[in-house]
């Protein structure tokens, strides 16, 4: 359920982009410089161990498929939330860059679906308050699937209201979340079902390691009412700012491109414009290379962009010169 | 299996290609992400219906594959590793937006088709944008950027620790899962419930046991929880230019559509 940049437009990119460094300065304050040095590789090493299990195929009994660990909730009952919320920060990371899984743009959309949900809401919040302070084994597995689903099912509503509000894909916000929602409850049933059998293995074999037996900074604070603020401060901000463009008009780079050059027609200034606009105004068929629209209000963007395949294919060829002009470049270097 | 051995394939080939030599490899990592970046904001802000006007911005990606030396065949490869994920979501345009939007040679398109193009090419474009900046630049160049620009110390700790494991424990995990779907006769999809727990429970519980030893031999080695990264050369005039450069030209696509001058250009000298 990583969010693709294709399908983002930067202002809800950068909000959430915002909103996740935000979260990463708070909780890299919050857990210190002791913790720095001391956790630091019991982190790397166990955001390595995350992405490797991610990978392992858990059979589901009876399908034929096959299912996989949850990364969020495990880090954050291993590490605490705000450590949690790092590792998995830096494993989205980490994928956006040399997976291309998730976009760059797209990374903090991903960071507060991924690693907010899970590391601050669901954790505190289902889990610290399931297990209590008595906790059996039995208690401790219901709050890890609780807190795994939940968490999942927020991310995947984070999913749909990202990208309804980037307005790129046509996907209905009913629809969208009819789809999303029942299909990560399933796959969050069996995340939580690996999670909790692996935690309780590890609780079994080695309880040593769980921040219940040894605290780790922040682990036992309730973190949610400074978290929560942050993020909706930073994304408030940045939603205000972002969102004066946008409602200006609906594409913000557009109107911003057309505000700073005081005018829509940008290119008409030099020589070459005015004879390219002259030969222009010959072509009466495709006066201003609107295209014939039918019926549609988004349209005369549209038939700009679709002014025709001889524009496109000899941009193409611009391209395929470039490129060709580099690899000459290239040739002549390496003799 | 498939899986994991595909992500430590590619792993170990973005690792090497990071470690080559080329015009964009030696050109200062700061002016490479901020390029990548711009670009990648200006990919992303074309309205959904824009394909034409989003063809001139082949031109970079192209430019870093050659001129980086990349092969391109790897680029092609990764496309269609992730391409199911991206086509599942675009797909539901062309049923949703049936409305006929443009006339290309006298056939009705429908809006959704258009906004489906779009979005593919947006996802080739930024992907391949991203993979050349990584395979260019490397992991630790862009953590010694990021150090500078001020990202907390920890995060970028974080990434470089990953990255340094990253590789040992995808090859750990692939050997458990391997030896496991060997003995268990070759019929199985994926690890069976009963042993969900010790084997990846195992793996985790060494995996505190290796952070423990490395957690060690770096105080050994004289760790105070800082990171030293040598420092990066001061920014060059080529690379200045390159970023310069590359701004210009990606906004000027932004503010001109190109395709509809060239067409305009065409029709004017042979129409």
């Amino acid at each position: 359920m990583h969010m693709a940049d294709a399908l983002i437009s930067p202002a809800v990119g950068g909000t959430l982009w915002t909103a996740g460094a935000a979260l990463t300065y708070y909780s890299a304050k919050k857990i210190g410089p002791d913790f720095h040095a001391q956790k630091a590789p019991l982190m790397g090493v166990l955001g390595a161990f995350v992405f490797a299990a991610q990978m392992i195929n858990f059979a589901i009994p009876g399908t034929g498929s096959s299912g996989h660990l949850g990364g969020g909730i495990l880090l954050a009952v291993l590490l605490g939330p705000y450590a949690g919320f790092l590792t998995m920060a830096s494993i989205l990371t980490i994928q956006a860059l040399l997976f291309a899984d998730g976009g760059l743009l797209a990374l903090g959309c991903n960071i507060i679906n991924l690693a907010f949900f899970p590391c601050f809401i669901a954790y505190p919040l289902i889990y610290r308050k399931m297990i209590g302070k008595h906790s059996s084994q039995l208690r401790r597995n219901i709050a890890v699937c609780v807190a795994t689903v939940v968490g999942l099912q927020l991310g995947a509503l984070g999913v749909v209201t990202e990208t309804m509000l980037s307005g790129i894909s046509e996907l209905p916000f009913q629809t969208f979340t009819l789809f999303m929602l029942p299909i990560h409850l399933v796959i969050g049933l069996v995340e939580a079902a690996v999670t909790s059998a692996v935690l309780s293995y590890v609780w079994k074999e080695a309880p040593g390691l769980f921040p219940v037996n040894t605290p780790i900074a922040g682990a036992n604070s309730s973190p949610m009412r400074r978290v929560v603020l942050t993020v909706a401060i930073a994304a408030a901000l940045t939603a205000g700012m972002l969102s004066w463009f946008a409602s200006t008009n609906p594409d913000g780079l557009e109107w911003a491109v057309q505000k700073t050059s005081g005018q829509a027609e940008v290119e008409n200034t030099g020589p070459v414009h005015a004879t390219l606009a002259s030969w222009q105004e010959k072509i009466a068929m495709f006066p201003d290379y609107q295209v014939a629209t039918l019926g549609s209000s988004e349209g005369k963007n549209a038939s700009t962009s679709a002014a025709g395949l001889i524009g496109a294919s000899m941009t193409l060829l611009l391209a395929g010169a470039v490129g060709v002009g580099c690899r000459v470049f290239v040739k002549r270097n390496a003799q | 299996m498939q899986r994991l051995q595909a992500h430590l394939d590619h792993f170990r080939r973005l690792d090497d290609l990071a470690q080559m030599d080329s015009t964009i490899h030696r050109l200062h990592p700061a002016v490479k992400i901020i390029t990548t970046l711009v670009y990648l904001i200006i990919v992303a802000s074309y309205a959904k219906y824009e394909v034409a006007g989003l063809l001139p911005l082949v031109i970079y990606p192209v430019a870093m594959i050659i001129l980086g030396r990349l092969p391109l065949g790897y680029f092609a490869e990764r496309m269609l590793f992730l391409a199911p994920f991206i086509l599942l979501m675009a797909i539901a345009n062309p049923f949703l937006d049936r409305a006929p939007l443009i006339m290309l040679g006298g056939v009705a398109i429908a809006g959704g088709w258009v906004s489906f193009a779009s979005i593919i090419l947006k996802f080739l474009l930024a992907v391949t944008a991203v993979l050349a900046l990584v395979a260019t630049t490397g992991i630790h160049d862009i953590c010694a950027v990021l150090m500078r620009a001020g990202v907390p110390r920890i995060l970028v700790l974080q990434l470089l620790l990953l990255y340094r494991y990253l590789s040992l424990l995808l090859e750990e995990a692939y050997r458990i899962e391997q030896a496991y779907l060997l003995r268990s006769g070759g019929h199985r999809r994926g690890i069976a419930p009963k042993v969900w727990g010790s084997l990846a429970g195992g793996l985790l519980i060494r995996t505190f046991a290796r952070a423990r030893r490395i957690y060690d031999s770096m105080l050994c080695r004289g760790f105070t929880g800082e990171i030293h990264f040598l420092r990066p050369a001061s920014v060059s005039a080529g690379s200045l230019c390159y970023l310069a450069g590359w701004t210009v030209f990606i906004v000027y696509v932004r503010f001109v559509n190109i395709p509809t001058r060239l067409e305009s250009l065409f029709r004017g000298v042979f129409g």
